[in-house]
């Protein structure tokens, strides 16, 4: 059976690792197809080419599919649809704007966040915020799924995948690009760290917030936020870990002045191991915790900082 | 022009969630039932757009059981004009998938002809992130979602929206689906008086069937489980410690 991925292409670079690990989970479907589509795609599509496990690729360039917006995008995919049974893609918001149009298109349910396969019609989903798991057989003849990144592992390289040329399918013109506010960073990204240092509403500003980018580098880690300190404006909401925002599963996740809501913690229990530092010992997050610290943040931050490395 | 809002009556998300012992699904009889906390914030956004001039009718539609009643009646008293409630399950424990919930928004659309639909960017119970999008399809619209902010312009609308990558802003034509993400607005709270005037104003009531649309669902639910559980913790009394199992347990 055949499978068309979606591949994560953003002005022209392809996200590799969320890439690779949809691949991983769609190899169990069967033989990948993987797309590039962007303004210019094909250095994505060349990088494509090489993830082990990539039967093929197509690169569809086109001005109308630079920004991905979700209508070209959609048209796209459906036109090409008729080819596969499975229509998948990494779990990441420009996805998760396609997939469901392109579902509803084909007259199938979409199948969102995706952890397990367990054959090519049944699968494994987290619902209510992760509080409980589904497994979903579906009926429809073309299973259109995201795949949540964090449980898979990366496909390897060393794939030589042939690349074919296509064309864009006929824009809607339903949408126009304005602008993009993307800040440009040297740590790692949230959702591919080894190690990821978080803050919540407890660090209590944005300057403060310094104080666990500064444990971040340390690490070479990556720096989420939870919802709090997003919208108390600590952090960006790229930053954001929880049910609505990035899910993560780093090998050691630290978490600072975060309470641990449900919400929160969604986003981040499968992390190997977990580090809690709060100066309430009743916080719900000393219960996912592998280590516990109850301290004033202000003063365990700058020690670990220290003290590390 | 008008505003359609559709609102999910779902789960309270402060409820602890428990899966039920036959693994058929997660216990909902007597538990706190509240508005999908997105679609507040859409209600909100709707009922701005009323008060600074831009719309005039806020209609909330839900999908699902009788007493999703209750979920428009919250609606209403947060400022919506008129509701309708669409009979599509009988047991609370039936969600309606996105799909079935498009198709029937989208003869809702077809009857009441909005120049917007603004709706939740997820249902914090089945999480799919979904009907939104399907709608616009189904409908041949404009997609906005995840929106953290609006500006309606005649026949455009400004979205920005929360992308993976930090925040994107696009135009979108009119009329189009936007689906609203946390940090559009803050939900207003229901006064009193207003949850008063609520009772008295409209709510339609009809079936999945007046509108010809199968809801049979496309996923069958096969098992529900419990999330593996982690192994229990230890607190350590200080940073050195803390520093020392981290290196023992090779985490750094
Ligand atoms: C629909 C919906 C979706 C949501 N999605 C998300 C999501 O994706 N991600 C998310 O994170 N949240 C999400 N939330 C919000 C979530 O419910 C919580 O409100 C949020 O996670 C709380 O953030 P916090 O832990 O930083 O803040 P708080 O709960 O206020 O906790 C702050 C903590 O800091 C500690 N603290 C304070 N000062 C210090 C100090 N000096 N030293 C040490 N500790 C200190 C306090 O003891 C407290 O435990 C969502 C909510 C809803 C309704
Ligand atoms: N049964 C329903 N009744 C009304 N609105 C719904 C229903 N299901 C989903 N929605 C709307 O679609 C949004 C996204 O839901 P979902 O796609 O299920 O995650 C919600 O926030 C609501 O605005």
């Amino acid at each position: 059976m055949a499978v068309l991925l979606l591949a994560e292409v953003t002005d022209g670079a392809l996200a590799l690792d969320a890439t690779a690990k949809a691949v991983t989970a769609a190899a169990a479907l069967g033989d990948v197809t993987v797309l590039a589509a962007g303004a210019s795609a094909a250095a994505a599509g060349a990088e494509a080419a090489k993830i082990a496990g990539v039967a093929k690729v197509l690169v569809a360039e086109d001005a109308s599919l630079g920004h991905r917006l979700a209508e070209p995008t959609a048209a796209l995919i459906v036109s090409l649809a008729g080819d596969y049974e499975h229509i998948v893609a990494p779990a990441t918001t420009d996805a998760k704007n396609v997939l469901p149009r392109v579902a509803a298109l084909l007259d199938v349910m979409v199948i969102s966040d995706v952890t397990a396969v367990v054959d090519g019609s049944t699968f494994e989903r987290p619902i209510y915020a992760g509080n409980a798991i589904q497994t979903v057989k579906s009926s429809d003849a073309k299973k259109v799924i995201s795949f949540r990144t964090a449980t898979f592992d990366a496909a390897g390289d060393g794939g030589s995948a042939a690349v074919e040329t296509i064309g864009a399918a006929e824009n809607p013109g339903l949408s126009e690009w304005i602008e993009d506010k993307v800040a440009a960073s040297d740590r790692p990204e949230l959702t591919s760290a080894g190690v990821v240092v978080s803050g919540g509403r407890g660090v209590g500003s944005e300057d403060d917030f310094k104080l666990i980018e500064g444990l971040a580098d340390k690490l070479g880690a990556a720096v989420g936020a939870s919802r709090a300190a997003v919208d108390s404006g600590y952090a960006p909401n790229d930053w954001q870990v929880g049910q609505t925002g990035k899910v993560v599963a780093p090998d050691l996740y630290i978490a600072i002045g975060i309470s641990g809501a449900i919400q929160h913690l969604a986003g981040m229990k499968d992390s190997k191991v977990i580090v809690a530092i709060n100066k309430d010992e009743e916080a719900p997050i000393f219960q996912v915790a592998d280590f516990g610290l109850v301290a004033d943040l202000f003063a365990a931050v700058p020690e670990l900082t220290e003290k590390l490395g | 022009m008008k505003v359609l809002v559709p609102v999910k009556r779902v789960i309270d998300y402060n409820v602890k969630v428990r899966v039920k012992a036959d693994g058929s699904g997660v216990d909902l009889a007597n538990v706190k039932m509240s508005m999908n906390p997105f679609d507040e914030i859409a209600v909100e956004e709707a009922i701005r757009l009323k008060e600074a001039g831009k719309a005039d009718e806020v209609v909330a539609v839900s999908i699902g059981v009788k007493q999703a009643q209750e979920t428009l009646r919250t609606a209403l008293a947060m400022g919506a004009d008129r509701a309708i409630l669409v009979v599509a399950a009988e047991d609370v424990h039936t969600d309606i998938e996105p799909l079935a919930v498009a198709k029937i928004l989208a003869k809702v659309v077809e009857e009441e002809q909005p120049g917007i639909v603004l709706a939740g960017k997820q249902a914090i119970d089945n999480d799919m992130n979904a009907t939104g999008q399907m709608l616009s399809a189904l409908l041949g619209w404009s997609q906005g979602t995840f929106a953290s902010e609006l500006d309606i312009d005649g026949d455009t609308a400004k979205v920005t929206r929360e992308v993976d990558g930090g925040l994107q802003t696009i135009s979108v034509k009119m009329p189009a689906i936007v689906t609203v993400d946390l940090r559009l607005n803050e939900p207003r709270y229901a006064s009193l008086p207003n949850i008063m005037k609520a009772k008295k104003k409209p709510m339609a009531e009809k079936t999945a069937a007046d509108y010809g649309v199968d809801t049979t669902p496309r996923l069958e639910v096969v098992s529900t489980s419990e999330p593996a559980a982690r192994a229990a913790g230890i607190m350590v009394g200080s940073v050195d410690e803390l520093v020392e199992k981290l290196k023992e347990a090779g985490a750094v």
